[in-house]
């Protein structure tokens, strides 16, 4: 279990360099810079066709310092990472160095299944964090196997989506892999204290982060931790991590196990201009998945207290 | 042996980090975020108590330090930190009010 973290333990040095090509308010931003605090600079990243490949800048220059990082094409981000760890691993240099692959939703539940699989299912020693803006943002609001029930994107322009979110960190956990955890991107001491515990593990461990969306959910840049915060506290994303198996419940989503103490789900659907075409029949089909997602957490959490 | 003219391709496709890649992003929004030291939980109590607007401030734009001090170059103004302030000592202003 990730231990607690507090604002003055996170470290001042910074690896994102300011004037890089974000948008104002992305949630990615703050995942990013408070991950790369808790990895330090013995790190190489690597990234395939997302968000994170606009931030880390054209040809010649870029906005991440200290750290080495590869750009991959989009399917391969985890065989990518698999020889990077091959290469360490021959070189002796597999304790100091950590490898991380960061791809966001589309590169991880669609385009980049395959290779996550067969890397986990070969035990490969690295990090997989999985940024969730729940659509491709990069390339203009296309559907991915995460976005929610009834969000509309450009590919699902006249009903929204007729299918709930992938459950990835449920796939990733039938993998029976070290360590699964969620987080969002409204709890960077959540973030950094996972992200911590994740590289003191070895295997495979892998982190999904949801990450608000200023332009592509459709909200004001300033309600980016908002979003997030919400998105929790209805129950719509619970943080939990799973440690050899071993399922515990984050602090802010512990208390949310009493259904009385979850905010209306309304509250965050209202505030987001994809969910705005949404009938009541849509909310209560919410509810419903709501209701059902955290019945699952429930028996978890009871099998792991008898254990 | 790797071929000369294969080794000056990997090297050319290496980037250097450097500030501002995307230009002088201060010049994004018209509204920026203004500090009322008064207000301020670290100034007033002068020492490390709160530092949220650093925490949360998606880029490394505002420091560490008492008072926190904002890259005005580089702020892009989303807000955050307006938001986020427990004591709502930052306010978004014109860039002429600064």
């Amino acid at each position: 279990m990730a231990d607690k973290v507090k604002l003055y333990d996170i470290p001042e040095e910074e690896f994102l360099l300011p004037g890089n090509r974000m948008c104002a308010g992305c949630g990615l931003s703050l995942i990013y810079r408070t991950a790369l605090k808790a990895l330090g600079p013995n790190t190489i990243i690597t990234v395939p066709a997302s968000c994170l490949t606009v931030l880390h800048g054209m040809q010649g220059f870029t906005s991440v310092d200290k750290i080495s990082v590869l750009n991959t094409p989009f399917a391969t981000v985890a065989a990518s990472a698999s020889g990077i760890e091959a290469a360490l691993e021959a070189m002796g240099k597999d304790d100091e160095v950590t490898c991380v692959a960061f791809a966001g939703d589309g590169g991880t539940t669609d385009i980049g299944i395959q290779g996550l699989s067969g890397a986990a299912e070969r035990r490969t020693n690295f990090i997989y964090a999985c940024y969730d803006n729940e659509a491709y943002m990069n390339t203009g609001v296309q559907r991915s196997g995460s976005t929610p029930y009834g969000s509309f994107t450009t590919t699902t322009p006249i009903y929204g989506k007729t299918e709930h979110k992938k459950n990835m960190p449920k796939i990733l956990e039938a993998h029976d892999i070290p360590y699964v955890a969620t987080s969002c991107a409204s709890y960077p001491l959540d973030i950094y204290a996972k992200f911590k515990r994740a590289k003191e593990i070895k295997g495979t461990k892998y982190i999904h982060i949801l990450s608000p969306c200023p332009p592509g959910w459709g909200f004001s840049t300033k309600d980016t931790i908002k979003m997030g915060k919400l998105a929790v506290e209805t129950g719509f994303w619970p943080l939990y991590e799973i440690e050899n198996g071993k399922f515990s419940l984050s602090t802010p989503s512990k208390r949310l196990l009493d259904p009385a103490k979850r905010k209306p789900i309304e509250e965050y659907l209202s505030t987001q201009k994809r969910f705005n075409r949404l009938s009541n029949e849509d909310i209560e089909e919410y509810k419903r998945y709501i209701n059902q997602s955290w019945e699952y957490i429930k028996s978890k959490n009871l099998t792991t207290q008898l254990l | 042996m790797v071929d000369q003219k294969v080794y000056e391709i990997i090297l050319a496709s290496i980037q250097k980090p450097v500030v501002g890649e995307a230009g002088k992003t201060g010049s994004w929004s018209r509204f920026k975020p203004k500090i009322d030291l008064d207000k301020c939980s670290v100034v007033k109590m002068n020492k490390d108590v709160c530092h949220f607007c650093w925490l949360y401030c998606p880029e490394p734009i505002i420091s560490r330090t008492i008072p926190p001090k904002i890259n005005y170059e580089y702020c892009k103004g989303c807000g955050i930190c307006a938001e986020v302030c427990p004591p709502k000592a930052i306010k978004m202003v014109e860039e002429s009010e600064l």
